[in-house]
């Protein structure tokens, strides 16, 4: 069944869809699941893919499609503030915004098809300034359908008339937005996002180190400069000598493995012993390519991006034998020649072009048919990245799944390193069950060493929600608690990110 | 698994109809009629509208130049036997069109009546088979 793919529960097997046009269809639709006790499971542009699709959690829901609430309702140029329905994407929020000819910037994933209500809600990232790419963070202000049918507006939406619903995040008393992100209890229908105003220049620096154990002052620093203030954009990790490229890398979108890379060199990098050193110091030499990269990107006026990218070089200059590429500069309009080949959502523009990580290629014939992804957030340091990828290389190993390459993570929140592996679905069903108890394994192993996921596919939401257990699972319990009161029937979502109404409940109060 | 709450179409159904008569909204397919309608004449498809909803929905994939999964893939896939843009076949039926819009391959994923409607569909069928039906005339 198409809805399977990308990871979604084998449970999913969803009733007939349903189609409201606006808030008063989906509040109507919500009453009557309320008088039936039929679960509902809204989506918003429905995408998602690698985190389950369009799937529901629980087998039986009847799918409340929202795609048909695809209004941008305002555009505040002044402000850098926009407000959006739950079924507009952001291809219609970045023509919305260009149509509107507001000097403003939106910041989306790589998949532009997705919703930023949606993204936002699953707690999603771009690429942009780090206030911008946090999704979640980025809002201001919702609107929200409450199980029972009643509507809500958080912060000062709540004051009838408020002129900055889009200006002041919590309103007064407790800022409960967060609890309508990764949950199930309420359905948004509006929200608030800040915008970034559109830069004069961009400019994107490259840093390269040869030594193996760079790996770990490269991080250091780059963590220093972003924590403070200097460098401004998402920055990267590669290793050229990998042939792993920087995620989001504006001057190369080829998809990673387009080219074969000698496994014995993973290999090394595994290991990191010695001779495993040694080998990675004689490829570097014989080469050419550095053993790490770093790339750091600076939004601003062009005077001020290129004294930031100064203040850089001096810092990463602590690394001994660092080099410096000649930066790149961009200043917008983009010309006809730079929109052909850069990262586009590094530049506020949407793009399907990240889905060529899957596609039929010279060395691999048959694309993939789905994916799904494993995504824990670890400690912004090179020794993590080290310990991940010789833990996970371990267990791939001993699920008898061939070896990922030595992996980098993706810096897509502040102070913390998002570890992004993809998992293929293949047409195979044995490749895809190994997989599966794969997945569940990395998901226990990374918890034993406090590595924790952001975000699930379908399938493995209680598997995650399980790892959360501190205080005899006291963060699940409150979520059920929260739940019962709000949603005492179960209606919306049940089995969303992990959190059960009492009626789907086990007697031990697991999912 | 441990949850499989079991909810027949009777029962969805019934929700259709009740929200019908709560709101005034009946059951609607995704062009606004009713999804029971049976034998309702169909205006013929129109090219130039399905050109827009081919720009809408498919170009970010399938369009020309660097940047397009969709396109890359059918290069490879096809080596230069058929073109990789589908704007560019002579083959494409409506029928095929919409089977493909509707179920997904490989990595491209369905599209709902909500995103892409049946009428949308059949414009854009007609559009990417405008050269096939010229030359059958």
């Amino acid at each position: 069944m198409p809805i399977r793919r990308s990871g979604a529960s084998r449970r999913s097997a969803s009733l007939p869809r349903r189609w409201p046009a606006n808030v008063e269809e989906t509040q109507a639709i919500v009453r009557i699941a309320n008088d039936t006790s039929i679960p509902i499971y809204p989506i918003s542009t429905g995408k998602n893919l690698g985190y389950g699709g369009s799937a529901p959690a629980l087998s039986g829901s009847v799918v409340l499609d929202l795609k048909r609430l695809n209004r941008v309702l305002d555009i505040d140029e002044q402000n850098a503030s926009v407000l959006v329905e739950p079924g507009a994407s952001y291809f219609d929020l970045y023509r919305a915004v260009r149509d509107s000819g507001a000097k403003l910037w939106i910041d989306c994933p790589d998949p532009g098809w997705g919703s930023p209500v949606g993204n936002a809600l699953d707690r999603g990232g771009g690429y942009t300034r780090a206030q911008f790419r946090n999704h979640f963070d980025a809002h201001c202000g919702m609107e929200v359908i409450l199980p029972n049918g009643e509507l809500l507006r958080t912060g000062m939406g709540a004051m009838p008339g408020a002129k900055t619903w889009q200006q002041y995040k919590p309103g007064f008393g407790p800022w409960i937005d967060g609890m309508f992100s990764q949950s199930n209890f309420g359905i948004v229908t509006k929200m608030g996002f800040w915008m970034m105003p559109e830069p004069e220049a961009c400019l994107i620096g490259r840093i390269y180190v040869d030594r193996y154990e760079d790996l770990s002052a490269l991080v250091r620093i780059l963590t220093y400069l972003e924590n403070a203030g200097i460098v401004n954009g998402m920055p990267g990790l590669g290793s050229p000598l990998l042939q792993r490229r920087v995620p989001a890398d504006p001057q190369s979108d080829a998809p990673n493995n387009a080219s074969a890379v000698d496994q014995t060199v993973h290999d090394a990098f595994y290991a990191g012993d010695d001779a495993a050193r040694a080998l990675i110091a004689e490829q570097v030499k014989s080469t050419g390519r550095s053993c790490w990269n770093a790339l750091v990107k600076f939004y601003g006026p062009a005077r001020m991006v290129r004294m930031q990218w100064e203040l850089s070089k001096e810092k990463f200059s602590e690394i001994a034998g660092v080099r410096f590429a000649e930066p790149e500069f961009y200043g917008f309009p983009l010309s006809d020649t730079d929109l052909e080949k850069i990262h586009k959502p590094t530049f506020g523009i949407p793009s399907l072009s990240i889905f060529n990580f899957g596609i039929r290629t010279p060395l691999r014939p048959e694309p993939l048919v789905g994916h799904q992804a494993f995504s824990p957030v670890i400690p912004r340091t090179g020794e993590a990245i080290f310990e991940v990828n010789k833990v996970f290389a371990r267990i791939f190993k001993e699920e008898g799944l061939p070896l990922p390459p030595f992996n980098l993570p993706g810096c897509v929140w502040e102070r913390t390193l998002m570890m992004i592996c993809v998992f293929p679905t293949s047409k195979d069903a044995e490749t895809n069950r190994k997989y599966r108890k794969a997945l569940l394994r990395l998901i226990a192993e990374s918890a034993k060493r406090g590595w924790g996921e952001y975000r699930t596919p379908v399938a493995y939401y209680d598997a995650v929600m399980e790892t959360y257990s501190f205080g005899n699972h006291a963060l699940r319990r409150f979520h059920e608690t929260v739940k019962d009161a709000l949603d005492p029937k179960g209606i919306i979502s049940p089995g969303r990110y992990g959190i059960w109404p009492r009626r789907n409940r086990k007697a031990d109060g697991a999912g | 698994m441990k949850r499989s709450t079991a909810i027949g179409l009777a029962a969805a159904g019934a929700v259709a109809v009740v929200v019908g008569g709560a709101t005034g909204w009946s059951l609607l397919n995704g062009e606004g009629r009713p999804a029971t309608a049976v034998s309702r004449p169909q205006a013929p498809p129109d090219p130039a509208k399905g050109k827009l909803v081919y720009e809408y929905w498919c170009s970010t994939c399938h369009g020309r130049g660097p940047g397009h999964p969709g396109t890359q893939s059918l290069e490879v896939r096809y080596q230069g036997a058929m073109p990789a843009v589908l704007e560019d076949r002579t083959d494409l039926s409506p029928e095929a069109v919409a089977y493909y819009v509707r179920n997904g391959s490989a990595l491209m994923p369905f599209f709902r009546k909500t995103e892409i409607s049946d009428a949308d569909l059949r414009d854009m069928g007609a559009y990417l088979a405008r050269d096939r039906e010229e030359e059958a005339r």
